[in-house]
């Protein structure tokens, strides 16, 4: 029941407006030409020979102000409406159904469906739509998510830490922007190997603070691996908003510091994230060279379910963005403009998502927890002496205090 | 004197350069040659960190990259929490991954990366992905005027998280063998070199490939009334104090190199408790939760029964490493053969 339109492969002239545009204001600020070797060093030339940085001598007291130009624009190929505003921008590829990250499926699905599925993703969390695009069975989400004996992990994360080598989708893990160095180095790899195989790493604009996010940006250009950095910058990092996480221009401002081309996109339009991305996965693998997209957008839904953001929003901010500018309901408006989707196939669709929605739950509640003696396997390739040692303790200790123990819900030890 | 260079026994035989000249400082150390042997034999292997490229700072690195190729041996930005970062996802992605740190004194900002990162993907992912092909490399110990940020012995934060493995040779034999075994290894390892033997641990070492088993101690020299415990640089202080102990005190000491901290081999361990009844471990880290405290609780429990005196450590003191006073610091051979004495007189 996907809905799939057909899309052909988009124009190169896609971003050259806005980029153009980046270009000139950055060569107002600094130089983004990406420095590939050493400057040579002559005592001829009456420029700074410093090999630290290529650049000219000044005669004026002056400090770069940041913002003091408005910010990097936000490129998109259709309003709020599902109009498409530039018809030369109207995309032509495969796009097909999407998910619940409420506010941010736009992100997933335009990005996911713009590279390969052999490209190794590194997620955060909030990109579940990637690992749906890629064929991930509902009954794994579910049973991830549950810890039953049908997880690949066997219980061992909290929900929504999925993973999926079939998928070529890393394990995702609690800690935030870890992940970012470490795409870095899967797509040196990759790019030793001389395979056609480029490496997407997600992130919201909250982890870009972390230490790591600046080692991944560093060592990617530097290394000149094949990489497509896609910061989904939705607003909020839990309760802190974007003023209090950054003062610069976002995420997008940060990449030519580091020498990355980069790109900033309008988050919840599709066909836009699908563009930016598919160019910049292009780039990335034919030039070696990292690429920043930052996806503006707008997480609509709490930070999780430990969460009630009604403590540090308003729910007119929320309301705005679900009714006004929400990404699924962009493209509905354009299908239905294309006369390829109606009101009656949208009640359907709904009612069937639903149904197999719920049906998965029931299937994944009734099973099992994993056997308890799981919890000694994988720490090393096989378990030390002492390990095993603590798994005798564990299993004679549970036998003789079995009532105390949930055993009914998990398989024998 | 602690930080008086060992005796050099015989040249280092790097199969580099055939009949050099012996004791010639600043000689390419064995982990020239282990990366040697890694980069021939597993092609896909990569070695990386600050200053790497041009040979790094111990020179351990020489030469490589002319032999191996810019892509293969290179220089990364300076940044700890990059360089193993990366080094998991090259891992990760298959690629045989060696990174250097350029002091162990500069590990912390990867401390993340290596609890958090490396040593849970295997556990995380129900073994759907690993980085078991990454290896941590970085100098350690005391070297004579390294301070508290060119001494440091960190092992005891890396042995408290499991799914890393933590290992630390005595000399080039011991290194060129451990290295190549823990790069082989296919769980993250962290490979801690004693600086001080750069210089002056000067070997004769098989020129081929060999690896030494991980998580097997060594029972250096075997004795009847003591046990003494000890990896690194430490081993040759405790041997040391061994023959002061046979000479001026007839007592008979077993030494022990434990070679791998982590998983540690207790069964060695307590084999030899068992049978002389007392046990001295020395290391040069601050002795609160410093790794003989693991040791002593292990063989408190299995050789309770057998234990003729309470366990002796003798480390070094609860502050930070200092300068001008590293020689009282350090857990010389007088302080070694002090506690040999307070065990046997016990």
């Amino acid at each position: 029941m996907a809905v799939a339109m057909a899309l052909t492969a988009p124009s190169l002239n896609f971003g050259v407006r806005s980029f153009t545009r980046l270009s000139r204001l950055s060569q107002r600020l600094f130089s983004t030409a990406v420095i590939r070797y050493q400057q040579e060093f002559t005592t001829l030339e009456e420029k700074p020979q410093f090999p630290g940085a290529s650049a000219e001598y000044v005669n004026t007291l002056e400090f770069i102000q940041p913002n003091v130009i408005s910010g990097i624009p936000v490129y998109r190929v259709m309003d709020r409406k599902g109009h498409i505003v530039n018809p030369n921008e109207d995309p032509k590829g495969r796009i097909s159904f999407y998910m619940t990250n409420y506010g941010e499926e736009g992100t997933h699905v335009g990005s996911a469906a713009a590279i390969e599925m052999q490209d190794l993703v590194f997620g955060q969390y909030r990109e579940a739509g990637v690992l749906m695009w890629r064929g991930y069975p509902l009954d794994s989400f579910m049973a991830q998510c549950y810890g039953n004996i049908d997880d690949y992990a066997h219980g061992k994360q909290m929900p929504v830490h999925y993973g999926s080598l079939e998928h070529n989708f890393v394990t995702i893990s609690s800690p935030l922007a870890t992940q970012i160095p470490q795409a870095v180095g899967a797509a040196y790899a990759y790019k030793r190997s001389d395979i056609d195989r480029a490496v997407i790493c997600y992130f919201g604009e909250g982890a870009a603070s972390e230490g790591d996010a600046h080692a991944g940006f560093n060592f990617a250009a530097t290394l000149e691996c094949p990489i497509i950095f896609f910061c989904r910058n939705n607003g909020y990092a839990i309760s802190t908003p974007t003023y209090e996480q950054y003062r610069g221009d976002g995420i997008a401002a940060r990449g030519p510091g580091y020498g990355i081309r980069s790109i900033r996109v309008d988050g919840n339009d599709v066909f836009a994230v699908y563009n930016a991305t598919k160019e910049a996965r292009r780039h990335a693998v034919s030039e070696n060279q990292p690429m920043l997209v930052e996806a503006m957008t707008y997480r609509i839904g709490h930070h999780s379910t430990s969460d009630d953001s009604s403590a540090y929003r308003s729910v007119d901010e929320v309301s705005y963005w679900d009714k006004q500018d929400h990404p699924i309901s962009r493209l509905h408006n354009f299908m239905i403009n294309q006369g390829w989707w109606d009101d009656a196939q949208e009640k359907a669709w709904r009612k069937q998502s639903r149904k197999m929605v719920i049906e998965t739950f029931e299937r994944a509640e009734r099973k099992l927890k994993p056997s308890p003696k799981l919890i000694f396997t994988d720490v090393y390739d096989t378990a030390p002496p002492s390990l095993q040692k603590q798994e005798e303790q564990l299993k004679k200790h549970v036998e003789r205090y079995a009532e105390h123990y949930p055993f009914d819900k998990f398989e024998r030890f | 004197k602690k930080t008086q260079a060992r005796k050099p026994l015989i040249i280092l035989r790097a199969g580099i350069t055939e009949g050099a000249p012996r004791g010639r400082a600043g000689y390419p150390c064995k982990t020239v040659l282990c990366s040697h042997f890694a980069n021939e034999t597993l092609p896909s292997t990569v070695i990386f960190g600050e200053d790497v490229a041009f040979g790094g700072v111990f020179r351990c690195t020489v030469g490589l990259r002319d032999k191996y190729g810019k892509d293969r041996v290179f220089n990364t930005p300076l940044c700890e929490q990059g360089i193993v970062g990366f080094a998991i996802g090259s891992a990760v992605a298959g690629a045989t991954s060696v990174a250097e740190i350029q002091f162990a004194d500069y590990i912390y900002p990867a401390f993340d990366q290596v609890v958090n990162e490396a040593a849970k993907y295997r556990y995380r992912s129900g073994n759907l992905f690993d980085c078991g092909k990454m290896t941590v490399r970085a100098p350690w110990g005391c070297v004579g005027h390294g301070a508290m940020y060119h001494s440091q012995s960190p092992e005891a934060f890396f042995t408290h998280c499991p799914g890393v493995k933590v290992v630390i040779p005595r000399g080039s034999l011991q290194a060129k063998g451990l290295l190549l075994a823990s790069i082989r290894d296919q769980n993250p390892c962290i490979f801690f070199e004693p600086k001080i033997l750069y210089r002056s641990a000067v070997e004769e070492v098989p020129v081929g490939p060999y690896e030494i088993p991980l998580s097997q101690a060594e029972v250096l020299q075997e004795g009847s009334d003591l046990t003494m415990v000890a990896w690194g640089t430490q081993v040759h202080v405790l041997r040391e104090a061994a023959n002061m102990a046979q000479e001026r005190l007839g007592i008979s000491c077993e030494v022990i190199d434990l070679r791998t901290l982590q998983p540690w081999d207790t069964e060695t361990v307590c084999t030899s408790v068992a049978k002389t009844g007392r046990l001295l471990v020395s290391h040069e880290a601050p002795i609160t939760s410093g790794f003989a405290a693991e040791i002593t609780s292990v063989v408190q429990s299995e050789c309770f029964l057998n234990l003729e005196a309470p366990v002796e450590r003798v480390c070094g003191f609860d502050t930070p490493f200092p300068y001008i006073f590293e020689p009282f610091y350090i857990p010389d051979k007088w302080r070694c053969f002090d506690g040999i004495r307070r065990l046997i007189n016990y």
